[in-house]
């Protein structure tokens, strides 16, 4: 349960400082006075109830407010130490962020195309060269196996959990600096659980990953430090050892863990 | 426990019964005019049916010979206002889909294109010779008739293809938007692919409506007789629906098969129409991708 926690290097370096975020949904607050920071190549969970914010605060990250009618962000989010808010070209920014949905979305495309959609938008047109893109996401989603003879189906047709890898393929062909995983293994078998899980922790070398969760034992397998979100406030940011180990600084974020509410 | 059917149960299932046969018999009531009217017109028209009735123009003063002029004019006609209406009408749709944030701009055009929908075709009519027989000066001419006609499907045009477009599902647009698509990206890769089916449909459709219409050309653009095909866009043409108008109303002596066989002729168009959209949404509809 701990091992991963050791032999890894987080540089230290902070990826993300979130600073006084408030997030609105026209008059009504749904996140506010988060202060937090992300660390370079380290896991960072993300627990608590329904509508806590938690989601809210992932697309803040990737700025989708800016998608979104009547969302409202206020505050600072540094990401690689520039103001989102100062990023002229909000679409850069999204390539160098994957985002991972709750229900897996496999777009209407085949297979292949559904990996080499990023690229292609980036401008990549070369066939061999889309084709090692996709292999290689294919192959670290854990996918590769299942579905080499029928690249060109439908990735829509795939199963739920094969979706779901696919939509991790798909955010890995971005090759983002930044994963953000909201709450993926809903729809996903256990197994298909683990393997994801296997999946990021194999990645965590190579990217920094923000896990919002609402198995709080996922938080607990993968996660270096753990953020308690609840009612629009975060409760408690602490390495996910301590927050299982009853050393949690606040009395609800025990209760959480021990399922004692919510 | 023993699980008897209550009075109240009983009484339900008989009340569910009686419902359904209402509706049912109600449905069926709507079919009956569609049938009555080609079967009236199989009967009355047929015997102007004929190759040459196809391929040759009104002779005598219109109380003989076929329909050649008026239908190559209606096809003029229809292929014009198409060629207006689609690229106008898609572009509309795909702004108001894809782009157009929900402020007072949005609502007023959207307002605006279902006034549009709801004018009466004469009063389009009469906007044609207004704006562009007159004051575009096309005169009265295919150009104006067809612009005419493009102008009053383009509201339809519209909702049609925003119904397709809205149909593909969110999730799709925000898992691009996420990876760094533009808007623009989104709507090539994933959204007009997956509506393109629904947004064809819609325009056949609208084809075949706009192929029995009268008012709207008879000011601007359709005329009474030629017995020549026209030369450019800025010439006058026949046009079926004017024809069937003139010959059952305006011209003396016209033998009674006549009219009824342009009018079968019409109407086999705007079924033919139909079954094609209708066979083609059955055929993408087995494609579904999800």
């Amino acid at each position: 349960m701990v091992d991963h926690a050791q032999n890894r290097q987080t540089t230290g370096v902070p990826k993300i400082i979130v600073k006084d975020l408030m997030i609105l949904y026209g008059n009504k607050t749904i996140l506010r006075d988060v202060n937090l920071e992300i660390k370079e190549n380290e896991i960072f969970g993300i627990i608590g109830p329904a509508n806590s914010g938690k989601t809210s605060l992932l697309r803040a990250l990737n700025r989708m407010d800016d998608m979104t009618a009547g969302m409202k962000v206020t505050g600072d989010i540094i990401f690689s130490g520039k103001r989102l808010q100062a990023w002229k070209n909000l679409y850069a920014l999204r390539q160098r962020i994957g985002v991972v949905f709750p229900l897996p979305v496999g777009l209407p495309l085949s297979v292949f195309d559904n990996v080499a959609l990023s690229p292609r938008l980036r401008g990549i047109r070369n066939q061999a060269d889309l084709q090692v893109i996709v292999e290689r996401c294919l192959r670290r989603a854990a996918l590769w196996d299942e579905v080499k003879d029928r690249l060109h189906s439908l990735g829509s047709l795939l199963s739920g959990g094969q979706q779901q890898r696919l939509t991790i393929a798909r955010a890995l062909s971005q090759e983002p600096e930044l994963l953000l995983l909201d709450e993926f293994s809903i729809a996903v078998d256990p197994v298909t659980t683990m393997r994801i899980e296997d999946v990021l922790k194999e990645l965590r070398h190579e990217l920094t990953i923000v896990l919002v969760t609402n198995l709080v034992q996922q938080a607990r397998r993968l996660a270096d430090r753990t953020a308690f979100f609840l009612k629009g406030e975060c409760v408690e940011i602490n390495e996910t050892e301590k927050i299982f180990t009853r050393q949690a600084k606040d009395p609800r974020t025990m209760d959480y863990v021990e399922g004692r509410f919510g | 426990m023993t699980f008897e059917a209550t009075e109240l149960n009983i009484r339900n299932k008989k009340m569910e019964k009686l419902f359904r046969i209402l509706f049912l018999m109600m449905t069926l009531l709507l079919i009956l005019p569609v049938l009555i009217i080609i079967c009236l017109l199989l009967a009355e028209g047929h015997e102007a049916l004929s190759v040459d009735f196809f391929l040759t123009a009104p002779q005598n003063g219109m109380t003989a010979g076929g329909i050649f002029p008026a239908l190559v004019g209606t096809l003029w006609l229809v292929a014009i206002a198409l060629l207006v209406s689609v690229p106008l009408g898609v572009a509309a749709a795909l702004y108001l889909s894809e782009y157009a944030p929900d402020n007072w701009l949005t609502r007023i055009i959207n307002l605006a294109i279902v006034n549009l929908a709801g004018v009466p075709s004469i009063v389009h009519a009469l906007f044609g010779v207004g704006a562009f027989v007159l004051f575009f000066g096309f005169g009265t001419s295919i150009l104006a008739a067809s612009f005419t006609l493009a102008i009053m499907t383009l509201p339809v045009v519209i909702v049609s293809t925003r119904e397709s477009l809205q149909a593909v599902p969110l999730a799709f647009r925000e898992a691009c938007w996420n990876m760094g698509a533009t808007r623009w990206q989104t709507i090539r890769h994933v959204v007009l692919p997956n509506s393109i089916s629904g947004i064809l449909t819609g325009i056949i459709l609208e084809v075949s409506r706009s192929v029995g219409e009268t008012a709207p050309i008879m000011f601007t653009g359709a005329a009474f007789f030629l017995p020549f095909l026209p030369q450019s866009v800025f010439d006058q043409t026949m046009a079926l629906s004017l024809h069937l108008f003139v010959i059952s109303t305006q011209v003396p002596g016209v033998p009674e098969h006549l009219p009824f066989g342009v009018a079968l002729v019409l109407i086999g168009i705007v079924l033919l129409l139909n079954s094609i959209s209708i066979a083609f949404r059955m055929y993408l509809r087995g494609k579904k991708k999800w």
